[in-house]
């Protein structure tokens, strides 16, 4: 057994305690042999500290598209040749979107717009939007709206959102090879306000921009630092288009490697499947990760591409004997 | 239209593809010149990789115009709007 699972296996199953930096990088470079001891490690210490239960979210565009942000990733950059238009969505299919995905078992709804930060008709949708999902439908409203000012953080405490998704998406040190129209810092500072104003904070980000394994370890200690309820890890699916249109898409392996690492950097999280898990990992490579540390998932579709069919996922955690967290729990 | 926007005329005499994977309405290989994943024409290659991609991602192109569409996906289904030639959902 590798001396950094011999050191996890006491830090962070015994006694909940994280691994640092540099033992997150230990496990991200552990040779393929060892992948499978670091992934079962991985779950104990998920199964120890957060138990058995999956949460499970749906997720939607309210505004996609036109962004003024230049994130090198993403599809619904205005600035980009990415085929992807402006489009918004009425409050009529949001409240039928947060609907269907509650029939799905889901307890979470996030609520998502493509933008540098919300200005008033965002602001506006979203208080008559999250009224109208609250009216209608038993699920926890989340938003991901980017950088908010102290005055929207209230409003959005005030119109009952419980969770606030923004991501760092890189480590600090990778950030300005992404994205270069904000920085890192003015990410930070909203995820400061979103914490102190008694939102849960939701944030992680997307593995194979091109990061350095270095500096995937340092953006999970960063992360960790962070402490957020939620960390959703994302795995990038090259956008036609985009900057990172001719990347290739993360080694499968490698991916399992960094779940396992992420879980072992922060015991307590809820640590999300989010997008790219498709192309990446397979079906196979899902399972793995559901037994490798992984404890939520996003189910059916994401923002501008298509996942599995929710009823694929909940077949899959049903086979892993793994219950679907009730919305009770939540509250 | 162009990938930015700008319309195109169709490709006269080029060969017709037939419908697209997740397409509701399935369109007669006269209907879809255009690759409505790349917007490139039908004919230009085989487009195995957009068909692949296809199975993961909503159509962006209408097939019959090649007008870049608005495309709402939604948690279950999408939903996809050409200014010509109307709605399809998948």
């Amino acid at each position: 057994m590798p001396e950094i699972l011999d050191q996890a296996r006491t830090q962070v199953l015994e006694n909940g305690v994280g691994l640092d930096q540099a033992g997150v990088l230990a496990v991200l470079n552990l040779p393929d042999e060892h992948l499978t001891a670091a992934l079962q490690l991985a779950h104990e210490v998920r199964m120890r500290w957060c138990g058995p239960e999956v949460e499970v979210e749906g997720i939607v565009s309210l505004k996609t598209g036109g962004c003024p942000e230049d994130c090198h990733f993403c599809s619904q950059s205005g600035l980009f040749t990415s085929p992807v238009r402006s489009v918004w969505l009425d409050i009529p299919s949001l409240v039928k979107a947060a609907k269907q995905t509650a029939e799905t078992g889901a307890t979470e709804f996030c609520i998502v717009a493509a933008v540098r930060g919300p200005d008033a008709r965002l602001m506006k949708q979203m208080r008559e939007g999250v009224a109208a999902i609250r009216a209608e439908v038993d699920i926890q409203v989340a938003a991901s709206l980017g950088m908010l000012t102290q005055e929207q953080v209230d409003e959005l405490v005030e119109m009952g959102v419980h969770r606030y998704n923004h991501n760092l998406e890189t480590c600090r040190s990778y950030f300005p090879n992404v994205v270069t129209t904000h920085t890192w810092e003015e990410r930070w500072e909203t995820l400061r306000m979103v914490r102190e104003s008694g939102m849960e904070v939701c944030c992680g980000g997307i593995l194979g921009l091109g990061e350095t394994v270095e500096q995937r370890a340092e953006f999970a200690a960063q992360l960790a630092e962070l402490d957020p309820h939620e960390v959703p890890l994302n795995f990038l699916n090259p956008r036609p288009g985009t900057p990172l249109g001719d990347r290739p898409v993360i080694d499968g392996k490698d991916a399992l490697r960094a779940i396992a690492a992420f879980r072992l950097a922060m015991p307590r999280t809820i640590l999300r499947y989010a997008g790219g898990r498709e192309i990446t990992l397979g079906d196979l490579g899902t399972r793995d990760g559901l037994l490798g540390g992984i404890n939520a998932v996003i189910v059916g579709n994401y923002l501008t591409t298509l996942g599995r069919p929710a009823t694929a996922d909940l077949k899959l955690l049903d086979d892993l004997k793994l219950p679907v967290k009730a919305l009770s729990a939540t509250l | 239209m162009t990938p930015t926007g700008e319309r195109r005329p169709n490709p006269v005499g080029s060969p017709r593809t037939g419908a697209t994977p997740g397409d509701v309405t399935s369109r007669s290989a006269v209907d879809a010149p255009w690759c409505d994943r790349c917007g490139e024409a039908a004919a230009s290659g085989p487009h195995e990789g957009c068909a692949a991609a296809r199975t993961l991602e909503p159509p962006r192109y209408c097939a019959r115009c090649r007008r870049r569409m608005k495309v709402q996906v939604l948690p279950v289904g999408w939903s996809a709007v050409c200014v010509e030639h109307g709605e399809s959902r998948g």
